[in-house]
């Protein structure tokens, strides 16, 4: 096949071609009747929020889930994908958003792991490995030793290292689940380079981002989910940046954000200085009564390590805190509770809710203390508590025994939330308070901060979503590779400062 | 660069050393302990510890644990010497397979039950452990089958000497080969390091973790069947007591070698050097006169410092955020 | 509670949705308590002396020592570890009062020997898996062999067996009529775990960090306290079963109580203690105690030997875990 001849030719027939693909778990319909199809030598961009089923679409395509129904055909052959191993028989690959190898095998194993170069007695090869797996490598520019062990790597480091396996299974399909989320400006620039070999070497790509520049710059076809279905698909050179954005949040573009006008009072967290030894490095901030501070970055900046050494998960090697100017020492999360400040996770499910517990029992978790008569339990009050606080954040659940894990992210949510206000903090930290959840609940936990702030409480928020930081912020932090890289006031704020200083753009321009 | 990579390293260098300081403090005041002769009687003696530590090391790799491998060992090795008393005409090749083939099934009974149901291995294998060891009661009714009712060829072959070695030497060497080459060399020893490094990641690239879990019960289970043969033949007894307490020794040496009871790390190497610390400990006890009764404690001492001194190379690192000078970029 | 107004509120979240009555028709402990009955009923067809309260009386003494045990290993399972040391503590907490009643302690200060062996046990695990955070499995089996083995450097193969007269009391006096010393402190202990689990602070976070330990900690629950005090929990209880088996027994081998930490496991798992953590109740455990000692006492009158009811509780454990999932299994499938 001409391979060089296909990008220049725009009726190239799909190499892979989705139809009325659907799939529903307990109580959530992640894909309905769903379509898709993806060109060699072309990259199609897939488009959507959080929660809009990309995700799942990827897991079936990869054999992980299978299907409740539809059908994919390759080649014009249907196909099935009982497992992830017939996918990769199949040429289709992907490089997850979360990088899912192997911290304690070497660079070279992680990249041929499950099709290891064998000798003619069937045994592994290993110094063939380590020499294909340096070739790999070296093709993509990426000067890592075959032997380092994973965990011995940086973020990017790593993704070099998922792109690396996926070439090195000669794929025909390559997906790339938000790869850019965690890079710097500078690697993303390599990335696109590399992006462009494939599509020269005849690859089929499906490129996931939520960042509109990105697509356009790389990518030709698009198609468009939102809620489960497919609201939109076709060449990119025919549509503009507006009708995608509207494909993609199916209403007007302009959100507004519920942000009330709050009286910003007295400093009352002052961080110092903060540093780890390898998270992150001379944090210093000041919040006030009734501010919202925003914590811009990228993923793996090194912000949510910042918020959990404040919250008293990891400790700091160095730097000072002070609490309504009394110093304070965190040395367990429970220690931060007692002085008044909370953290609402990012991972709901790992970090912030028991979820095989009750509503009550998480709400009231904190709060036992307050609700139990020396040491003893008293359950009237907890479900009084929880009733409380569950209307305050207009909780949906049939009812308050239900385990929270039964319930849709967007309430779990709330549940979190729900059981930090009910120690009445003085400090709420919110780590990424809406990825995931609906639109609806978003709306929602944005018009509780507001409130919040207005009530007094001093709110930091940490959100990789622009339009969530410039919606919400009084001011900004941004933070690149565990430092801090910039402070900018609400007003005048534009998104392209937010990503230069984030990226750290000016050293590509130097 | 390498510093991970050597510290692995040194685990191996570490236990050498340990064994040799051993050895020299035994040899400074019982210097017939280091003959070439009673040292390749050491290795002879803990040869069935070593092959066994090799199929339970496969088992704690893909973050299992199998408790019931001295209970299998009681049970086939009861079945084959019965077999042997009630059927002297069995060529022994025969009750060998019997022998491989029954552990297989205990051991492929373990991995069904966690592979299938996902029960958790612990649960599952103190379970049979018990059941194995009752069954065991049951066939023999609690008798001894003592070395006059087995048949010479059946006793023999264990101590037949090749070589200048025994075969059960030979047997625990090619067990380390075949361990060795298993391990490093084939897809499925690579399996059973993925599966316990990173469940969720072995399944996006393809492995099978249940049936990678299954397979490490079942081999396990296949060469405790094959000590359960060697073990009677070896001390020509077989009752229902036999290798009592042994899964903790197997358990015991695979700690000392380094293999991470979290999953997914250790070595062939490390393995059988666990496996022979505490075979020379074992083998010197009655030489500096110290009680056997001292054995269980102080392997209880080994398994809790080994445990203790893994733990220190397992801390679960962060993102690494802050980029460090010597890593290349 | 709910009155109309409430109702109509389109924001009210009920407590519950099932009455206290059907959920205790739903619950394990109801299905164990019918087995119980069934296997008393079968019993007493199968033996003419089992519905004597003097029979039924002995039969207490085989399973009150491990239930016991039994209790304090609940509270370690529902937080997501499991302690296999225990019968290895019954050895040595034995043998340190064996040593003591050679040297002519009296029985008073032999009581404090055991529970204060068992608590210094109990540190031990403790502090292995609490504070050192190493992983229970192999920190207890660790452990396992090395409390049994002291047992065994100080005993060798001799028994201690020169207990003062008034030692006794413990596991063969009767508190009153046919209720024995033994069986009263367990049903009084069984209280006790029961208010402690479910009804105190301790207890909710307890299973807190059974569900999700990380989630708990980052909920202020302190995870290592939680942990350690469970471990000094079996440590004690362990002791405490040493004083009543040692007292029974009037004798102390190193051997003594082999095997101990699987009946413990399988009476708590019997009694629907998730192993993975973070479920069950007393009441289930108390029952499957029950349960397992009408088994054993069934079979005794059987004249069935110990080591085959062995493999009774074996295949208990592992059918009592296997056949929900099973169940669940087939109706997965045919959905």
């Amino acid at each position: 096949m001409n391979v060089m001849l296909a990008t220049d030719t725009p009726t190239t027939e799909p190499i892979l071609k989705m139809t009325g693909i659907s799939k529903t778990f307990p109580g959530v319909k992640a894909l309905s009747d769903v379509a898709l199809e993806l060109r060699p030598g072309h990259v199609t961009a897939l488009i959507g929020e959080n929660g809009a089923g990309k995700s799942t679409l990827v897991k079936i395509l990869t054999g992980i889930y299978q299907p409740d129904g539809g059908s994919i055909l390759i080649d014009g052959k249907e196909v099935t994908l009982p497992t992830a191993d017939a996918a990769q028989e199949l040429g289709i690959t992907a490089i997850h958003q979360e990088t899912v190898l192997f911290d304690e095998l070497t660079v070279a194993e992680n990249i041929y792991i499950g099709h290891q170069p064998r000798n003619r007695y069937g045994l592994i090869d290993w110094t063939a490995m380590h020499a294909r797996a340096a070739a790999i490598l070296h093709g993509i520019d990426a000067p890592i030793s075959t032997r380092t062990r994973l965990k011995d790597l940086s973020i990017a480091q790593r993704h070099l290292v998922a792109i690396a396996r996926a070439l090195s299974i000669d794929a025909r399909i390559v997906i790339m689940d938000e790869p850019t989320a965690a890079l710097s400006y500078k690697e993303v620039e390599e990335l696109f380079a590399i992006i462009d070999r494939l599509k020269k070497a005849g690859k089929a790509i499906l490129f996931i981002s939520h960042k509109f520049e990105e697509v356009w710059q790389i990518c030709e076809y698009f198609a468009v989910f939102r809620d489960g279905r497919q609201v939109g698909a076709g060449r990119l050179d025919e549509v503009s940046h507006n009708d995608l954005v509207k494909l993609m949040v199916g209403r007007d573009v302009t959100q507004a954000f519920p942000k009330l006008k709050a009286d910003i009072g007295e400093v009352v967290l002052k961080v110092d200085g903060y540093c780890h030894p390898t998270e992150f490095d001379q944090v210093s901030l000041e919040l006030r009564r009734g501010e919202i501070l925003g914590l811009y970055g990228l993923v793996g900046a090194g912000r949510s390590e910042f918020c959990q050494a404040l919250f008293g998960v990891t400790r700091p090697s160095a730097g000072t805190v002070t609490l309504s100017g009394k110093p304070l020492a965190v040395r367990s999360p429970s220690d931060a509770i007692d002085a008044g400040i909370v953290y609402v996770p990012e991972e709901r499910g790992r970090h912030g809710a028991i979820t095989a517990m009750s509503i009550v029992s998480n709400i009231s978790l904190p709060s036992l203390k307050v609700t139990s008569r020396k040491n003893f339990l008293r359950m009237a009050e907890e479900f009084d508590l929880a009733r409380k606080y569950a209307e305050r954040l207009d909780l949906r659940a049939a009812s308050l025994s239900q385990p929270v894990g039964t319930l849709s992210g967007g309430n779990q949510q709330k549940v979190v939330i729900g059981k930090w206000l009910a120690t009445l903090p003085k400090v709420i930290i919110l780590d990424e308070p809406t990825k995931g959840i609906d639109i609806g609940s978003k709306a929602a936990v944005h018009a509780f901060m507001s409130q919040l702030a207005v009530e007094g409480l001093a709110v930091i928020m940490v959100s990789s979503e622009i339009p969530e930081i410039l919606g919400m912020s009084d001011r900004v932090i941004v933070m690149r590779e565990g430092r801090m890289a910039g402070t900018f006031e609400r007003e005048g704020l534009t998104p392209e400062a937010l990503v230069r200083a984030a990226t750290g753009n000016k050293e590509a321009a130097a | 660069m390498n510093t991970i990579r050597s510290l692995l390293a040194r685990r191996e260098a570490l236990l050498v050393l340990a064994c040799l300081l051993l050895l020299v403090a035994i040899t400074a005041r019982f210097p017939a302990f280091s003959t070439p002769r009673n040292l390749a009687g050491v290795f002879n003696d803990t040869s069935i510890l070593i092959m066994m530590a090799l199929g339970q090391s496969a088992v704690i790799l893909t973050k299992s644990i199998d408790l019931s491998v001295a209970a299998n060992v009681a049970l086939t090795g009861m079945t084959v010497a019965m077999l042997n008393h009630l059927v002297p005409g069995l060529p022994l090749v025969v009750l060998i397979l019997i022998a491989l083939g029954m552990g297989m099934l205990l051991g492929a009974i373990n991995g069904f039950l966690v592979w299938w149901l996902d029960i958790p291995a612990i649960v599952v294998t103190l379970g049979t452990m018990t059941i194995f060891r009752g069954l065991a009661f049951v066939e023999s009714g609690g008798a001894w089958v003592n070395a006059h009712e087995m048949s010479p060829a059946f006793l023999e072959l264990p101590r037949t000497l090749i070589l200048g070695l025994p075969v059960l030497s030979w047997v625990g060497i090619l067990a380390i080969v075949l361990a060795v080459l298993l391990f490093t060399r084939t897809g499925v020893g690579r399996a059973f390091y993925a599966t316990g490094g990173n469940a969720v990641a072995a399944v996006y690239t393809g492995i099978d973790v249940g049936k990678t879990r299954f397979l490490a019960f079942v081999l396990s289970g296949t060469i405790s069947g094959l000590c359960g043969y060697l073990w009677v033949s070896r001390y020509a007894v077989a009752y229902v007591d036999v290798a009592s307490g042994f899964e903790l020794d197997t358990i015991a040496a695979c700690v000392i070698g380094g293999v991470s009871t979290i999953g997914g790390v250790g070595t062939v190497g490390g393995v059988v050097l666990g496996a022979l610390f505490l075979g020379i400990i074992k083998n010197a006890l009655p030489v500096i006169g110290i009680s056997p009764f001292w054995q269980m404690a102080i392997s209880g001492a080994i398994i809790i410092a080994a445990v203790v001194i893994n733990a220190r190379g397992e801390r679960v690192k962060g993102r690494i955020i802050l980029r460090r000078k010597e890593l290349p970029l | 509670m709910s009155d109309q107004s409430a109702i109509l509120s389109p924001r009210h979240i009920p407590d519950r949705l099932d009455g206290p009555f059907k959920r205790a028709l739903k619950s394990w402990e109801t299905l164990l308590l019918a087995v119980a009955i069934a296997i008393a009923i079968a019993n007493s067809l199968a033996s003419p002396y089992f519905l004597d309260p003097w029979n039924l009386s002995d039969a207490t003494f085989n399973f009150t020592e491990k239930a016991i045990i039994a209790l304090a290993m609940t509270f370690v399972i529902v937080t997501g570890e499991i302690d296999l040391s225990v019968a290895s503590i019954i050895a040595l907490a034995s043998t340190a009062m064996g040593a003591a009643a050679e040297a002519g302690a009296g029985t008073p200060l032999l009581l404090l020997i055991g529970l204060g062996t068992g608590l210094c046990c109990g540190l031990f695990n403790g502090f292995l898996v609490a504070r050192l955070g190493l992983p229970a499995i192999v920190a207890t089996i660790g452990t396992m062999s090395l409390y049994r083995g002291i047992a065994y450097v100080v005993l060798g193969d001799q028994v201690y067996k020169n207990y003062p007269a008034d030692f006794a009391v413990f596991g063969q006096g009767y508190a009153f009529w046919i209720f024995s010393i033994e069986f009263v402190t367990f049903l009084v202990l069984a209280l006790i775990a029961g208010v402690v689990l479910h009804k105190t602070i301790f207890g909710r976070q307890v299973y807190a960090v059974g569900n999700n330990a990380l989630a708990a900690s980052f909920s202020g629950v302190k995870v290592r306290r939680i942990k350690f005090i469970v471990f000094l929990m079996t440590g004690v209880a362990a002791g405490l079963a040493s004083v009543m088996l040692t007292s029974r027994l009037g004798s102390t081998r190193p051997s003594i109580a082999v095997g101990w930490e699987l009946d413990a496991v399988t009476m708590a798992v019997l009694g629907g203690v998730g192993i993975n953590g973070g479920t069950g109740n007393i009441l289930g455990v108390v029952i499957a105690a029950f349960v397992m000692g009408l088994v054993t006492f069934g079979l005794g009158l059987l004249n069935v030997p110990g080591i085959v009811m062995s493999i009774f509780m074996g295949l208990m454990l592992i059918l009592v875990i296997a056949l929900p999932l099973v169940v669940q299994r087939i109706n997965n499938r045919r959905r």
